[in-house]
């Protein structure tokens, strides 16, 4: 097994009646705010909804890679290589904080890995667009990063334990990955022309996709109810959407940036900036597989894990030769 | 071909020298060295500690949740264990 302490396991099937009496004792733990910890009672429910989440997420850390880590040989100086060599390192560190969230729930990462690897799977849509020029590095952290930022402070008090304890360290690193970008966007915006316009170009080809992260309309989304009364999710999709354009379009305007979105307008008596409707149609296609990059995204990672099989071969091979040894 | 996975190791990093090792998660790695250096990578990319220490997972005995009672409730009502269950008389200082 892969849980932390997993010597013992609760190997006993309850009767319905016991069951129901356990399914009530936890919604009672979950709604008086008590976290729930990896070798606790809990219904097989929210032990797979756990696991699709968190292993989705760390997939999204892992191939979040691919689309930054195609500019890190080509940034433009040695200060912005090293803070994107920094900032890419740390979504590896994410998605491996993640699937050891995940394992603590019995899924092995092996398990896990597989699962991406052959498709089944999903991560994040946005990571399936390419990175054209140095501004999408800018509009990446902005927009991207401030995106995972808005829908990831909320799970740091996800009622399960180990993964809001994997959110707050991830949280605690993201800020620095958000004002990367922002800066590099200020930089190019305060810029020549030429860079101007590559940084409004950037901001036209990722703000729609950057609002697709935070997925479908409440009005779809089959899981949130649940996941809301499991106090997994504390907002809603479309909440969270409404705060992330709230504070992100100041910003755009404070760089003299436009957004491609020309029903964009602050309703003065809510403070909110109301926005045209997302093409759903899109996100779906991404989702499905059909995306720009989907594709050279699965290879990469596909590549990377058989390439890397032998390198794992023989650590394991070392380790049992040192300890016949010892 | 199923592949054997590298085992699972439990870190702790002591922040600062006067504190206690404390646990900050897992990872895998094929021995001792390499879940060291793992360690270092994962879990210290900010100064976040002076220490490390890592523990194979299987190793580690915890107690059930089931015993919970058993184990921690008899010391609920031993409140003569703590100091503010005795009247110390006014004047009486130093105590
Ligand atoms: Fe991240
Ligand atoms: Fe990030």
């Amino acid at each position: 097994m892969y849980t932390q302490g997993l010597d013992q396991s609760d190997t006993r099937t309850p009767g319905p009646e016991e069951e129901a009496q356990l399914v009530q004792a936890f919604q009672a733990r979950i709604d008086a705010e008590e976290k729930i910890e990896p070798r606790d009672w809990m219904p097989d429910a929210y032990r797979r909804t756990l696991v699709r989440q968190i292993s989705q997420h760390a997939h999204s850390e892992i191939v979040g890679m691919l689309p930054e880590g195609n500019w890190i040989t080509r940034a433009p100086s040695l200060k912005r290589k090293a803070i994107l060599l920094a900032k890419v390192q740390d979504e590896a560190g994410h998605g491996l904080y993640l699937y050891s969230a995940a394992e603590t729930l019995g899924t092995s990462r092996q398990q896990m890995v597989d699962q991406l690897l052959s498709g089944k799977a999903k991560y994040s849509s946005i990571f399936n667009y390419p990175t054209l020029n140095w501004a999408d590095i800018g509009a990446i952290g902005w927009l991207v990063d401030g995106a995972a930022i808005m829908n990831q402070i909320p799970l740091c008090r996800c009622s399960y334990g180990p993964y809001s304890r994997a959110m707050v360290r991830v949280c605690k690193e993201e800020s620095f990955h958000q004002r990367q970008g922002y800066e590099i966007m200020t930089v190019m915006a305060r810029g020549t022309d030429a860079q101007r316009r590559m940084a409004q170009d950037a901001l036209e080809r990722w703000w729609w996709p950057s609002l697709m992260m935070f997925g479908p309309s409440d009005s779809d989304s089959a899981h949130t109810a649940q996941s809301m009364r499991w106090k997994i999710k504390r907002f809603t999709n479309d909440e969270l959407r409404q705060k992330f354009v709230d504070v992100t379009v100041p910003q755009g305007h404070f760089l003299g940036l436009e957004f491609p979105d020309p029903e964009l307008k602050l309703d003065e008596q809510t403070g909110h900036w109301n926005f045209g409707p997302i093409d759903w149609s899109e996100f779906k296609q991404v989702l499905e597989g059909n995306g720009p990059c989907n594709a050279e995204r699965m290879r990469a990672r596909q590549t990377a894990h058989q390439e890397g099989a032998w390198v794992r071969q023989a650590l394991l091979a070392h380790a049992e030769k040192h300890e016949d040894i010892r | 071909m199923t592949e054997r996975e590298l085992p699972l190791w439990e870190v702790f990093i002591r922040s600062r020298t006067g504190l206690n090792h404390r646990h900050v998660g897992s990872l895998h790695a094929a021995d001792a060295a390499m879940a060291m250096q793992n360690a270092r990578d994962l879990y210290c990319r900010r100064q976040e500690g002076v220490s490390i220490w890592v523990v194979e997972s299987g190793l580690i005995h915890a107690s059930d949740p089931s015993d919970k009672e058993s184990l921690f409730d008899p010391a609920e009502d031993k409140i003569y264990r703590h100091p503010t269950f005795y009247d110390v008389p006014d004047g009486v200082e130093n105590i």
